[in-house]
């Protein structure tokens, strides 16, 4: 076993981990965020985008002492203090960008990552073209991409 | 994935001297092809050494006139580098097609020359622009460093550092990408420097990356998509799988290899 500290979510936190330890295992497993989902294992789908240092990584193909020393986001660190949703989770909320739910922690964190290299106002081919590491089978994607083309402008006029 | 030990050296040479007292492990550059391929049981190092914390080998740098990059630049990093992409947007291109943003975030181009996947898109640039790999114990030309599938130059302990490519004035690639993977179904890098020559080609060989001759022969006329026109080259030693036959991949190489063309002379 071996010791890994990091922040998550705004927090230190620290734990012992056994080498092989995925990143998503230590969220899910050691620190119970279980919004960070395991869909695949094989870094296609996306259901497990956290950010690494304020860029999107896929914590299934990360272990957990790589992040040694970094900072982590995961989906449960976006909502305010007092419940309210961020402006990306509210507009999939708005645009019915979701069924089941299940890539929705991954879609909303990859999102961000989009706004974070592409400004505010994004374009339906842009955001379809860069939704490329995350799977939805459930809605085809037409109001994922709306959602995500609404919440980057919501969180220009924040 | 089965257990090992874990590794963070600061140095290249903390790095060897772990290869070395660790005969069975690996070097962990951006992990996006070790770690699944841990998974899957098909590796099974006894140690892991993490590169991340290493210093001086990131970076994109113009060094007269080649373009040097640290072998743990992340793919993200080489495709929006400013000065890649004014001095050779071709290769600037060629990380910014590989896997999705995620991966391109965190997968390296040491880690993916090293790995030399057979459907990589590195190993057609670095073999397509000739460029030099540099090691913590020598300097590899691409010629000698891809030896088919899987397979490099690189000996025991050895580590890349850098990658160094000399700045060609027309350079382009252009890859079949396959859906799923995002892999290269086949990838063709032409470049031009002075009368050198090259066209590269990826995912197509049973036994990886490879020049075509016969192409690179024909463009000393005229560097243009018209003097390939009608070559085509045999689909034996062309890989076979449930994407794609041999002539179709044959076939494929010379449509990338027109485009790329094109495009290198857009």
């Amino acid at each position: 076993m071996a010791a890994v500290s990091m922040t998550v979510n705004g927090k230190a936190v620290t734990g012992d981990v056994e080498p092989r330890t995925l990143l998503v295992q230590f969220l899910r497993e050691n620190l119970r965020l279980t919004g960070t989902h395991v869909g695949c294992d094989t870094s296609q789908c996306g259901a497990c985008i956290i950010h690494l240092d304020g860029i999107a990584a896929k914590a299934c193909t990360t272990l957990a002492l790589q992040c040694e020393g970094s900072s982590i986001t995961t989906i449960e660190g976006l909502a305010e203090p007092g419940g309210a949703l961020h402006p990306m989770q509210e507009a999939f909320r708005e645009h019915h960008g979701l069924q089941c739910g299940y890539c929705t922690p991954g879609m909303i964190m990859s999102a961000l990552d989009i706004v974070r290299r592409n400004g505010n106002d994004l374009d339906e081919h842009l955001i379809r073209d860069q939704l490329d590491g995350n799977i939805c089978r459930c809605t085809g994607y037409h109001n994922i991409v709306k959602a995500i083309e609404s919440g980057a402008k919501n969180m220009a006029a924040k | 994935m089965y257990n090992f030990t874990f590794h963070r050296p600061t140095t290249v040479r903390q790095a060897a001297g772990l290869l070395a007292r660790n005969p069975d492990g690996k070097l962990l550059a951006g992990g996006h092809s070790l770690l699944p391929v841990m998974k899957q049981r098909l590796a099974q190092p006894s140690a892991i050494v993490d590169l991340s914390l290493v210093e001086g080998i990131t970076g994109v740098e113009l060094k007269g006139r080649s373009v040097s990059i640290g072998a743990m630049t992340r793919h993200a990093d080489v495709a929006n580098s400013p000065v890649l992409k004014e001095v050779m947007p071709g290769l600037a291109a060629v990380p910014g097609s590989i896997g999705d943003p995620q991966v391109r975030n965190r997968g390296t181009i040491g880690g993916s020359i090293a790995n030399n996947d057979p459907n990589a898109d590195y190993p057609a640039a670095c073999l397509g622009l000739g460029a030099t790999i540099i090691t913590n114990k020598r300097r590899i030309a691409a010629d000698d460093f891809f030896q088919g599938m899987f397979t490099t130059a690189l000996e025991e302990g050895e580590i890349i550092v850098r990658i160094s490519f000399p700045v060609a004035k027309k350079a382009a690639y252009e890859k079949f990408k396959h859906p799923a993977s995002g892999f290269a179904l086949v990838g063709v890098f032409v470049s031009k420097r002075g009368p050198d020559i090259r066209v590269a080609v990826t995912g197509a060989g049973a036994n990886g990356v490879f020049r075509v001759p016969t192409f690179e022969e024909a463009l000393k006329k005229r560097f243009a998509a018209k003097s390939i026109e009608g070559l085509t080259i045999p689909a034996s030693g062309m890989n076979a799988d449930i994407h794609a036959s041999p002539e179709y991949r044959a076939h494929l190489v010379g449509v990338l290899a027109k485009r790329a063309l094109n495009k290198a002379n857009a």
